[in-house]
């Protein structure tokens, strides 16, 4: 078992989102090794959902993708078993609530736990409705994860209160996928959590290049890519691991010269 | 923070990203500001009477009556407001809070057009932009109605993603939301979603039920013995049922899309077939599979091909207030037939799921009983795929 907050302690997080199952689960597994191998610090693993209302193209393509190969959240939890022999780094499932509410939540979070998984993130679960899932979060010891928007304003005194692992600051008003420039006052919003938790913040959606990468760790604790991944895999499918490889180097190689 | 007034018994909620949050916190105090507020309602009302055309007619169907040879079969005429469905109640209600609320911009889903076009008609008459999502099977099967939203002055988005019918363009709406929400309002258009919009949508349909009862004790001196209206997400039945659920002698039947049957893959029967899940922003039923990824439905009646329910249908379905049971598409395209040539009315084939029930319910009641079957709809949209079902190959 492996601790969210591992990912964090040896300078700025870089932190990479992967679709299993697209193409193949042994894609994904060759793809999370590259990733770890090249120093990303956490690994967001996205079970597919058939409709996944946070998503923009790219991701949403991704889920279709590997539910037509045939992923389910059985050969999710195999397959993290599998991947957990040597990945020792922090793993965290990134869905939909319906995946774990339809699996059974107390299930769920058990296999969670006896596989080596260490957070939950739940895009359409929001501070209101975590009562449905952060009680058995915790009796798992399995983090559940919040998230903070540009739209927050004065709820995020009351999210980072509460929060636990870490604390997934959404860059930019819609849904993910890759943009040109990132307009949100991330530092403000740091500072605002800062006031009430020491828990890390790391920035996600939108963020693709190195410089981005680099601006926005340089501001918080960590920088986490989902669609600019997602998309080797789209591009080069099961000839992926190898550029993931390369393109993680290349982002955690930025965020190091940040001073 | 707990949120009581989200929850229909286990069902509703707010499951929604984040970023959506304070968007419906605004609206839920907005909504709680104006629906006591006199002028807000004086405008409203006016708006139903004089441009929707309401007070809706509430009328005896004779013939149909004395046919079936039971009870007393009353039609609650949605079918002739302005826009030809119940859809413009709500819209009305939306886009006269959202005007208050400072915004200048609609954004709708729609399956088989009618809340397109509702909110079309809405953002045209206080002038605000329209943009309207619809999966883009429907654009192609409903083409004159997205020539109408256009005529409008709406945008239509064509919805690829997924099975590309209504349930894409409900999270291809709350997607465009979450990228523009400080002037954009999402006119959702039935009592699903998150809270507040099952309550919201539910408070303006209600109208239906309100009027059902004054036109009762004034044509029957009493109150119905059994209301019938068509369940997709639920709107018009919950704006039939609401003002009679305390009234315990009065059953209240939803009719839901059973497609090709509910033994069948290809059905929209949401309570018969589904199971309790967490989508679109609320708990409630949804036809899924065992990994809870959703299924995609199906029916002939684009309004009701959608895999989820409302939650105040589900709390009622729970509770036993409510009793809701599955219409299959021949069915309902018989129903059609039937009131077209009965009665000279020709509803909705989503309309015509709850007069396939009425035809099954009435003959085993006395003469002495009435029914209400609310006719949510006209059919003339409806009138070129009926006839493609009937092996005629005619297109608009």
């Amino acid at each position: 078992m492996s601790n969210i907050a591992d990912a964090f302690d040896h300078g700025k997080a870089f932190i990479a989102f992967i679709t299993c199952g697209d193409p193949d689960l042994a894609t994904t597994a060759a793809a999370v090794r590259e990733a770890a191998a090249n120093g990303a610090d956490l690994i967001e693993l996205g079970i597919p959902f058939s409709d996944p209302t946070a998503e923009g193209p790219v991701i949403q393509e991704a889920n279709v993708r590997a539910l037509a190969g045939g992923v389910t959240t059985d050969k999710v939890f195999e397959f993290v078993r599998e991947l957990r022999r040597d990945v020792t780094i922090p793993l965290v499932f990134m869905t939909y609530a319906n995946v774990v509410f339809s699996y059974g939540s107390e299930r769920f979070l058990a296999r969670c736990r006896e596989v080596g998984i260490d957070g939950l993130i739940l895009p359409d679960v929001p501070f209101e409705e975590r009562e449905e899932f952060l009680p058995v979060c915790r009796e798992c010891g399995v983090k559940f994860i919040s998230l903070i928007a540009p739209t927050s304003s004065d709820r995020i005194a009351m999210i980072a209160k509460e929060a636990e692992g870490f604390l997934y600051i959404v860059s930019s008003l819609g849904v993910t996928g890759t943009r040109g420039e990132i307009s949100t006052d991330i530092a403000s919003i740091v500072a605002e959590v800062r006031k009430n938790t020491d828990i890390p913040c790391a920035v996600g959606f939108g963020i693709s290049k190195p410089e981005q990468a680099r601006a926005m760790a340089s501001v918080s604790d960590g920088a986490i890519v989902g669609s600019a991944i997602v998309k080797l895999l789209a591009q080069y499918g099961k000839d992926a691991p190898t550029y993931v490889g390369e393109y993680v180097k290349s982002m955690k190689d930025a965020m190091k010269t940040i001073g | 923070m707990s949120n009581p007034n989200g929850r229909f018994g286990i069902h509703g909620g707010q499951y929604i990203p984040e970023t959506l949050m304070n968007a419906v916190i605004e609206l839920e105090n907005a909504y709680n500001h104006y629906k006591n507020d006199p002028e807000f309602n004086r405008e409203l009302s006016e708006l139903f009477n004089e441009y929707a055309g309401r007070p809706s007619r509430l009328y005896y169907a004779e013939k149909m009556s004395k046919d079936l040879g039971g009870a007393k079969i009353y039609l609650k005429r949605e079918d002739l407001n302005h826009t030809g469905a119940h859809k413009i109640n709500n819209v009305l209600g939306q886009a006269l809070l959202a005007k208050k609320m400072g915004k200048t911009r609609l954004i709708a889903e729609t399956g088989a057009g009618q809340h397109g076009v509702a909110t079309a008609t809405a953002a045209a008459l206080f002038g605000m932009e329209c943009v309207v999502f619809m999966g883009e099977e429907d654009t192609i099967r409903q083409a004159l109605n997205v020539y109408r939203m256009r005529l409008l002055g709406a945008t239509v988005v064509p919805v690829k993603t997924g099975t590309a019918t209504l349930k894409d363009a409900v999270s291809e709406a709350m997607r465009e939301w979450t990228s523009r929400i400080a002037d954009t309002h999402y006119c959702l258009g039935s009592v699903m979603g998150p809270h507040p919009f099952p309550t919201i949508v539910r408070d303006f349909q209600a109208v239906i039920s309100k009027e059902i009862k004054e036109q009762m004790l004034a044509k029957e001196g009493r109150l119905p013995d059994a209301v019938i209206a068509c369940v997709g997400g639920g709107s018009n039945a919950i704006g039939s049922f609401y003002n009679f659920i305390e009234d315990k002698g009065v059953r209240l039947i939803g009719c839901e899309a059973a497609g090709r049957g509910i033994d069948t893959w290809e059905t929209a029967a949401t309570i018969s077939t589904g199971k309790l899940g967490i989508f679109h922003g609320m708990k409630s039923y949804f036809c899924q599979d065992e990994y809870g990824q959703i299924a995609p439905v199906y029916s002939i009646s684009a309004g009701l091909d959608y895999p989820g329910v409302g939650p105040e249908h589900a709390y009622l379905h729970d509770i036993g207030r409510a009793e809701y049971v599955a219409i299959t598409d021949e069915e309902a395209v018989c129903a059609f037939e039937y009131l077209a040539k009965t009665e000279g009315i020709i509803p909705a084939i989503e309309s015509a799921h709850a007069v396939a029930y009425a035809r099954k319910l009435a003959p085993t009641m006395s003469p002495d009983q009435t029914i209400v079957v609310t006719i949510s709809g006209r059919g003339d949209k409806d009138c070129a795929a009926i006839a493609r079902y009937r092996g005629e190959d005619i297109h608009e």
